[in-house]
């Protein structure tokens, strides 16, 4: 077993060592009835070439993005990552550390989560960021406990352009909460979350780009929060969008959450990814998840450290402000090298791209006979209707190697009202000749 | 003016019908540096044993009892930003709350000064 | 500048110019230091936007983010790896942490197109190769576990911590038992036990470990009443034994209406050798980055399956894979009773790629032995210790982590934090310490069974060599240490006590009081 270092005979000599019969004698405590009792019935060890032979024929089964037209996004975008990203990712130093409580031996780690912080920051236009948390969606569920912690109220109200699963993390978070309230989907952009803020409300929730791709006001949103003594929390699932709109920050939110996915992460079928939550700096001892900070060492040098860890569950134990261990250490260093090698330059050049390819896609849409794009503005995504059930449409665009955008059905089964619209997402990869496949395979499935 | 101790390590210092409460200096040394309170609000009603503040040190956090019941009618506002003020002078500039007492005789039930330095002996 | 009982630099020091570093030991600035926000590494078109869909909400403010060109980049990320410690250059004996190796296959096979480059929402006839991964992967963990139902989704330990305690309540109110509102959870327990019984509303009530380390059923049976929803334990525990009277607790659990929470951290001392399910547990959540070998990463990402039985399998949250007519299928909406969901999507697919890469490479044979090898490991690093350092449960063998005490410490000068800190100038990277909470001083040393006897012997030599010197009055070595790191201890109490939690330009910051 090529992961065991010991020989037989090493064995034989520990055991001999510890002044144990055998390695039974080991496991003495373990009532008799539970002590190897089974035959597993699992395949036996194997050699790597034949592992990597299973493992390949699994993947080969699916249809990756990259083999043909792809549309897909609705919360996880194909971006280009660069070599030098992976590369690096996968240093032993990097991939095989553990979490950097031993601050003398884990500078790098800790420096570059200071850097991260940094970035995430200034992207968000907050004063302060965290060390990351698991992804958008419990990054959105764990603002929204915040924001209660902050304010003393509890009501909280989901704008109906919120992803449909961030909305349902957050309803399993809150459960059968009465002070939770969730608004109607709310394809065409519309939407009446100002009128549902009253003098209980910790927060609202808006996502912008939203769900389905409409950019939506946090201006008049924040003034609107503020003047209830309630606060808004901002949900990005798109981060790249960042390089083009204007800052949540700048705007007036409190709490800004993210999917970082985007920046140096692969789609890997929807994980790991990399929740990004950005504050106020007076909000800081709320705000849940691991923080670096900067201080010297006793040689007066430089250095950094994880701090205000007294936040954490492993001190605080039931008063913890969240029962979070761990947080997405490697998808946060992704992303800060990929943001590194990217600098403002070329973080603006990308977002420019995606939104260029975007108005492309909407376009040739709206050139196909029934089609309709809903969006009056997007980023790199839209959502248009069309004259036939949409998943079966997605589906049969599929059979012609075209992955075509999200049902919207498939996230919202219930609502028949949606039956017919698909999301739609263009970013950097998207060619020309993409798009012009997709549209005519279109027209055709619709003639 | 009487000084009475609890077991947590907590002191009161009472004037006339106010107590001032923080930690005792043996506390802060076993808490080691201070780095954030959070104090109550100002009008709060506390029970005897309610949580009242928290003092957190790099690796640890404490909750500080009321001692006695009351309403709380001023907090130290200057360990916001100089937390080390518990450290350095814990049984003057470091206090945290004042507290209007609503019943003197639990006073009766706290330790006095040799009881309490029996108790860190 | 003055030291606190911790050897940390107490009070405001000025921050020096940095040490300069030599060329195995770099110092490195910030990126915002090295690059500026001309500078990029990605080569993309500079396209003009003629007619933006913007609607008027575009950027005004500036972003100031600093870019480095790609030889810049590869520098700067390499120097800063080289300040860290990690499994592939030295032993971790972290106890409840199971820092084994990692290997690189399971990293090849996660970067497959047909794993890497799949969207959660593409048609699910077109990712059937995905789903059979989760299911295989799924008959792994039920079989190991002899349980009836997995949820893959959590993102990690706590989340799935989380998500059983979700379904066990679930259950209760089910059952018309709405109104358990206790927890009971061992003083030995970590820290995340009772976070999240007490997030979930519960009350956390504590149960005391008898003198040997291990729970006691009576003190189980008295603390159980008709309030009781259920108790965490945590099997092998915290203090790295396996809890002799599980069964019977088990047993007593049920007889009062409650769940039996099993916290799976230290699942790698029995994989392929016990069956939790054969004790009685009703719920247990396994690190995929502890047991199944995958990467810390600095700090994550892990994954946290959990692992139900027949009681609680109507209460697990989508997604979850199942046979249809057409091929396999992906439930992702509620039915009946389920919990709905706990993160977007269908949880870490690139983790359960690179465990059901490692459970193959080891088969079942493999892990069993893994286990006991990792067994093996910890008590042979007691027997090693043991006439040096005090250990405070000796009833029972340990389990996969060695517990020791500081006993030997006493009248040195020198604290269990000086101590472990010393190990680092030996190259090891620090033991736990003061965990469990139950043990006054605890060292816990989980050596993993990726460790040699060789290394084995270097550490038992170094840990010996080390406790000879403290007991030998030779404080400064440990008060110092460490003098060989790339950094020597650092003022957290100065990071706290004045957070600065990112870059700031020198000509933006206020000018200092001082």
């Amino acid at each position: 077993m090529r992961y065991l270092p010991h020989s037989a005979h090493e064995r034989a000599d520990m055991l001999s060592v510890i002044g144990a019969a055998d390695i039974d004698a080991l496991f003495s405590a373990v009532p008799k009835s539970a002590l190897k009792s089974f035959d597993l019935g699992l395949p036996a060890h194997q050699p790597e070439f034949l592992v990597e032979a299973h493992m390949r024929a699994l993947a080969g089964k699916n249809h990756a993005a990259g083999d043909g037209p792809f549309f897909v996004g609705a919360g996880a975008y194909r971006h280009h990552v660069p070599a030098t990203v992976d590369h690096l990712i996968q240093r032993s130093e990097w991939l095989t550390a553990y979490t950097p409580y031993q601050p003398e031996i884990s500078q790098g780690t800790l420096q570059m989560l200071f850097e991260f912080q940094t970035q995430v920051a200034k992207i968000t236009g907050m004063d302060v960021a965290n060390a990351s948390l698991y992804d958008g969606s419990t990054g959105t569920a764990e603002a929204v406990l915040m924001a209660r912690r902050l304010t003393r109220k509890n009501k909280i109200v989901l704008s109906g352009g919120l992803h449909p699963h961030y909305r349902d993390v957050v309803k399993s978070y809150l459960k059968d909460d009465p002070d939770l309230v969730c608004l109607s989907p709310s394809p065409e952009g519309q939407g009446d979350i100002l009128q549902q803020i009253d003098g209980n409300t910790a927060a609202i929730v808006i996502q912008t780009p939203d769900f389905y791709g409409h950019l939506r006001d946090l201006k008049s949103a924040a003034e609107a929060a503020h003047a209830q003594g309630a606060l808004l929390i901002v949900v990005v699932t798109e981060v790249v969008s960042l390089g083009l709109l204007e800052a949540p920050g700048a705007l007036g939110a409190d709490i800004v959450v993210a999917e970082g996915q985007s920046i140096g992460n692969a789609l890997n079928f929807g994980g790991p990814y990399l929740g990004l939550m950005a504050t106020r700096k007076e909000f800081i001892r709320q705000m849940p998840g691991r923080l670096c900070g900067e201080t010297v060492d006793a040689d007066g040098n430089r250095g950094f450290v994880l701090t205000l860890s007294t936040r954490e569950q492993h001190i605080r134990r039931e008063k913890a402000t969240s029962n979070i261990c761990t947080n997405s250490g490697l998808c946060a260093l992704a992303f800060s090298i990929h943001m590194g090698l990217l600098g403002e330059a070329g973080f603006v050049r990308l977002a420019r791209l995606n939104h260029f390819n975007a108005i492309k896609l909407a376009d040739a849409l709206e050139g196909v006979p029934g089609v309709e794009v809903l969006n009056k503005t997007f980023f790199n995504e839209m959502t248009m209707r069309t004259p036939q059930p949409a998943a079966s449409l997605v589906e049969r665009l599929a059979r012609r190697g075209i992955l075509a955008g999200v049902p919207v059905s498939r996230l919202l089964p219930a609502d028949r009202s949606v039956d017919n619209l698909i999301i739609l997402a263009a970013t950097e990869l998207t060619t020309d000749a993409d798009i012009a496949a997709l549209a005519a395979a279109l027209t055709e499935e619709l003639a | 003016m009487t000084t009475k101790f609890t077991p947590d390590h907590e002191y009161i210092r009472v004037e006339g019908s106010t107590g001032i409460v923080g930690i005792t200096p043996y506390a802060q040394e076993q808490l080691g540096d201070i780095v954030f309170v959070e104090l109550p609000a100002v009008g709060k009603a506390l029970k005897k044993g309610d949580e009242a503040a928290v003092v957190e040190s790099v690796k640890a956090a404490s909750e500080i009892y009321a001692p006695v019941t009351g309403t709380v009618v001023e907090v130290n506002s200057l360990l916001t930003n100089e937390p080390g003020l518990v450290n350095t002078d814990s049984e003057n500039a470091g206090w945290m709350f004042k507290i209007a007492i609503t019943d003197a005789s639990e006073l009766d039930t706290l330790l006095d000064a040799d009881g309490y330095a029996e108790l860190t002996l | 500048m003055s030291m606190n009982t911790q050897g940390r630099p107490t009070g405001v020091g000025t921050v020096g110019t940095g040490a300069s570093g030599s060329a195995l030991i770099p110092d490195e600035p910030l990126l915002f230091e090295i690059g500026d926000t001309e500078h990029s590494g990605v080569d993309l078109p500079d396209v003009t936007l003629s007619n933006d869909r913007l609607g008027g909400f575009g950027r005004k403010t500036k972003l100031d983010l600093a870019g480095l060109t790609e030889p810049e980049a590869m520098r700067h990320y390499v120097r800063l790896s080289r300040m860290n410690h990690s499994i592939d250059s030295g032993m971790y004996p972290l106890g409840s942490c199971t820092m084994k190796h990692n290997p690189r296959l399971n990293e090849k096979m996660a970067r497959l197109p047909g794993f890497s480059d799949i969207h959660p929402l593409q048609p699910v006839s077109t990712v059937q190769g995905a789903l059979e991964m989760m299911n295989q992967l799924s008959h792994w963990l039920l079989t190991l576990t002899n349980t009836a139902a997995v949820a893959l989704s959590p993102k990690a330990g706590a989340h799935g911590e989380l998500l059983g305690m979700m379904a066990i309540k679930s259950a209760q109110e089910a059952r018309g038992q709405a109104h358990r509102n206790v927890v009971l959870v061992p003083d030995s327990a970590h820290g995340t036990n009772p976070a999240t019984a007490a997030f979930l509303g519960y009350l956390v009530k504590s149960v005391p470990a008898r003198e040997d380390g291990t729970v006691d059923v009576e003190a189980v049976k008295s603390a159980l009443s008709p309030d009781v929803a259920a108790i965490m334990l945590t099997n092998p525990n915290t203090c790295g034994l396996f809890e002799p009277q599980v069964i019977e607790i088990a047993k007593a659990v049920h007889d009062a209406g409650a769940f039996f929470y099993c916290d799976g951290a230290n699942f790698n001392a029995i994989m392929g050798v016990v069956r939790p399910g054969d004790l009685g547990i009703d719920a247990m959540h396994i690190n995929l980055h502890k047991t199944f070998s995958t990467p810390h990463g600095g700090g994550g990402p892990g994954a946290g399956p959990v692992v139900l039985s027949e009681a609680l399998a109507p209460f697990a949250p989508v997604p979850f894979v199942r046979k249809g007519a057409n091929g396999l299928e992906m439930v992702e909406h509620m039915e009946g009773d389920a919990l709905g969901r706990v993160t977007a999507f269908h949880g870490q697919m690139g983790m359960y790629v690179r465990a059901l890469t490692y459970m193959l490479s080891h088969g079942g044979d493999g892990l069993a032995q893994a286990a006991e090898d990792a067994v093996l490991n910890a008590n042979y690093i007691k027997a090693r210790l043991q006439h040096i350092f005090s250990v405070p449960f000796p009833d029972y063998p340990t389990m996969h982590e060695a517990l020791f005490d500081d006993s030997f410490l006493k009248e040195t000068g020198v604290s269990t934090l000086d101590f472990a800190k010393a190990l680092i100038d030996e190259g090891f990277h620090p033991m736990t310490m003061y965990f469990p909470l139950v043990v006054h001083g605890a060292m816990l040393i989980e050596p993993t069974e990726s460790e040699s006897k060789q290394t084995l012997d270097r550490f038992c030599d170094v840990m010996a060599e080390l406790a000879t010197d403290a007991i030998a009055g030779n404080k400064q070595r440990f008060t110092a240490a460490p003098t060989k790191a790339p950094r020597r201890r650092l003022d957290e109490t100065r990071a706290a006590r004045q957070p600065v939690l990112k870059w700031e330009k020198p000509a933006d910051l206020p000018q200092a009081a001082e």
